[in-house]
């Protein structure tokens, strides 16, 4: 084999930084899924009658549907009856400050590299830490209080903005949505809520980190995002997960809504775990994601940089439904071993003067897969609807692969829709050329994914993007020599 | 400043260069010529330190250093420079990225501090003019989409910025217009100085009307078989490499 190979082959083979389990306390349930388990969540935490309803009619219409096959990802059927859908860690009930979170979990944010202090301190972030299934803090809550912002777990959403919540559960993605949307409806365990009054602009980035710990559970959090008339609101979600043989089930729900002229723009890190070398083990990956423009003027702006789970599933969306609204994706996503994404965006335009922008770029390494999905959709009514699309992928070696679905149905004349894609390979001969001019491969390779990536790493907020790039390297760079 | 002694280099088992010699001094511009299939770019490439190449014999020293023994950013760091015959295309690297990382990695290696952004674009644009570069180019990823001219007016601005002590040009003039072959000889004779020395890989003798060589080889089975001035560069012009063929086979 060949330097520029073995380099390719070291730098694919690097192993994942996150995996560590931390020893706290755990609440469970049993294994397995049925209207008990359901009833079992509910009651412990301690719901309102309607959210049982809903997500036992949920439960309902999930046994009626079939698991999606259409994504490009292969994996063995899932044993729903074989996951637990709730892990809490065991903690004392009302968390006043963050002395008495277990000083274990403390250590794991450590380990995560986010200390709560320091970001409550120095980056002013919000922050909402769900591990497993439980929302264990939430910093800040006095700050944004006196906004009028309400920033806090689904949980305590559902008991005390009991209104708010019924309001606008569902009415993005709607329980009968999918499969994955429909499980997550009836045994989402928590989860982050955030309400932006009218006028308001959130005066610091509101974040929320996700960690699976517990063996065998499955994590099914719920997020709700609301910016009121005028507001403004930036949300920065992070995930990991242990290293573990088995796979574990993620499903989540993300729904966002943006009234007349507000803002939101939402930034996911994922790395959950990818599984190992071999393909054994990691997270699948199963989310849905959508944001509505409800009112005119109104923008959303997605920007994920995906470089875990062994399979993702994950279209997060934009809804344009009002007029002049603005639905943004800026994607990178990295596969490495026997990773498998199938991921993009819907760009449903429906108001009049509506525009869409994808930015997609896939990093295929090792033997894995990477699959751009995307459709644009005119309605009959969007009048000068607007949509650019940017494809790009990079393949490095040549046991990867990298493809690209786009889907376009337009309904309206007047419309403008633009796609754009490319493929391009990091090749022995392009290493030799950076090596020639001084640049040894490790260096080339980070600067040719950076280059690459340039476009969507512009768009995250700059605390994150720094953890952003760091987590890039950490995908790239290996046990070289 | 370059001794290459009997080297003997191959690919799959196929031996190409076979005891090749050659001694390069600061000031002097070499013109290898010869028949295709002669072994003209492997030289290039083994010098440079390509994969793929067994060396079974010989030695290479620039300055004293031995070059073989080291990986292909070392040897760039000492100063060689190899102008490709087919430049790579970069996607999402800016030219301006690529050089700034190559100039400060060689400055590195010499334990110099990182070029200051506005030095940098000082001598970007000094040498920009030199090649005729359009001002977009800093922008744009290294060679994509550039004409073949533009690459390879792009390989001698990329030389331009980074001043090596040895230069080869691999057929740098193959694929140029008049007007591209001019750009490219007029950038490498403004270059050359006292310190410097260039190896000139071509076929044909029209880029030698405008980079006068000092010495020119022609080679021939893995060898040099024959050197002299400028006017064997003329002869081998109108007579072709079927006399040189012939009085190889004939020893």
């Amino acid at each position: 084999m060949s330097e520029q190979n073995q380099i390719l082959e070291d730098l694919s083979s690097s192993d994942y930084k996150y995996g560590f389990v931390t020893n706290i306390e755990q609440e469970f349930a049993p294994k397995g899924l049925s209207e008990d388990i359901i009833r079992f969540i509910s009651s412990k935490k301690e719901e309102p009658e309607w959210m049982l309803e809903w997500r036992l009619k949920a439960y309902k219409e999930w046994q009626k549907m079939e698991e999606p096959q259409w994504a490009n990802v292969h994996f063995p059927k899932i044993d729903f009856q074989d996951i637990i859908y709730y892990a809490a860690p065991k903690q004392k009930k009302e968390l006043n400050s963050l002395d008495e979170v277990d000083p274990e979990l403390l250590k794991t944010f450590e380990k995560l590299g986010i200390s709560i202090e320091e970001q409550k301190r120095l980056s002013g972030v919000a922050m909402d830490i769900v591990v497993d299934s439980v929302s264990v803090k939430t910093t800040f809550q006095k700050t944004l209080k006196e906004k009028g912002i309400i920033f806090c777990s689904m949980s305590d959403a559902i008991k005390n903005h009991s209104e708010l919540v019924k309001k606008y559960i569902g009415t993005v993605v709607p329980i009968k949505d999918n499969y994955f949307a429909a499980l997550n409806s009836a045994v989402f365990s928590d989860g982050s809520f955030c309400y932006i009054p009218k006028g308001v602009k959130c005066p610091m980035e509101l974040s929320t980190y996700f960690r699976i710990n517990a063996a065998g559970s499955g994590q099914f959090e719920r997020t709700l995002l609301i910016v009121d008339e005028g507001g403004y609101a930036s949300y920065l979600e992070g995930c990991t997960a242990p290293q573990r043989d088995e796979n574990q089930l993620h499903a989540a729900v993300v729904e966002i809504i943006a009234m007349d002229d507000a803002e939101i723009k939402y930034s996911t890190v994922q790395n959950w775990y990818p599984g190992d070398k071999d393909g054994k083990g990691g997270v699948y990956n199963f989310v849905t994601k959508r944001g509505m423009c409800k009112g005119k003027n109104s923008k959303i702006s997605w920007t994920q940089v995906e470089t875990g789970s062994a399979i993702t599933w994950k279209y997060p969306s934009c809804i344009l439904a009002g007029d002049n609204s603005i639905g943004e994706f800026y994607s990178v996503a990295v596969t490495n071993h026997f990773q498998q994404a199938d991921t993009g965006t819907k760009m449903i335009h429906i108001g009049k003067n509506s525009k869409s922008r994808i930015v997609s770029k896939g990093i295929s390494i090792g033997k894995s897969q990477n699959t751009y999905r995307g459709l644009v959709k005119v309605h009959k009514k969007a009048e000068n609807a607007r949509n650019f699309s940017q494809c790009d992928s990079l393949l490095m070696g040549n046991r990867c692969g990298a493809h690209t679905f786009p889907y376009i149905e337009v309904d309206n004349r007047s419309a403008k829709v633009e796609h754009e894609a490319t493929t391009s390979k990091i090749s022995e001969d392009i290493l030799f050329y950076c090596q020639q001019r001084g640049i040894d491969s490790e260096q080339a390779v980070a600067m040719i994914v950076n280059g690459f990536c340039k476009e969507v790493m512009d768009n995250l907020p700059m605390e994150f993007a720094v953890e952003a790039r760091k987590l890039l390297n950490i995908s790239l760079e290996g046990s070289v020599g | 400043m370059l001794k290459i002694k009997n080297l003997k280099a191959g690919i799959a088992g196929k031996e190409i260069l076979k005891g090749f010699n050659l001694e390069v001094n600061a000031g002097e511009v070499h013109a290898i010529m010869g028949p295709n299939g002669t072994g003209k770019s492997t030289l290039g490439n083994v010098l440079s330190g390509k994969e793929g190449y067994e060396i079974s014999d010989g030695s290479a020293l620039l300055n004293g250093v031995e070059l073989l023994e080291l990986a292909p950013e070392e040897r760039a760091q000492l100063g060689l420079f190899l102008a490709f015959q087919y430049p790579v295309e970069i996607p999402g690297v800016s030219n301006a990225n690529f050089l700034k990382a190559s100039i400060n990695e060689i400055r590195k290696s010499k334990g110099q501090n990182p070029i200051s952004a506005p030095e940098f674009l000082k001598l970007l644009r000094e040498k920009m003019e030199l090649v005729e570069m359009q001002k977009d180019f800093i922008s744009r990823s290294v060679n994509v989409g550039f004409s073949g001219g533009e690459k390879k007016r792009n390989e001698i601005l990329q030389m331009a910025m980074l001043n090596p002590q040895l230069s080869i040009l691999d057929e740098t003039d193959s694929g140029l217009d008049i007007d591209a072959l001019r750009i490219v000889a007029n950038g490498v004779n403004k270059l050359r100085t006292p310190d410097n020395a260039f190896i000139i890989i071509t076929h044909y003798q029209r880029l030698l009307d405008y980079i006068v060589p000092d010495f020119v080889h022609v080679m021939y089975d893995g060898r040099i078989v024959k050197s002299g001035d400028k006017s064997l560069a003329l002869e081998l012009e109108e007579k072709g490499y079927d006399w040189i063929k012939e009085e190889v086979e004939a020893l």
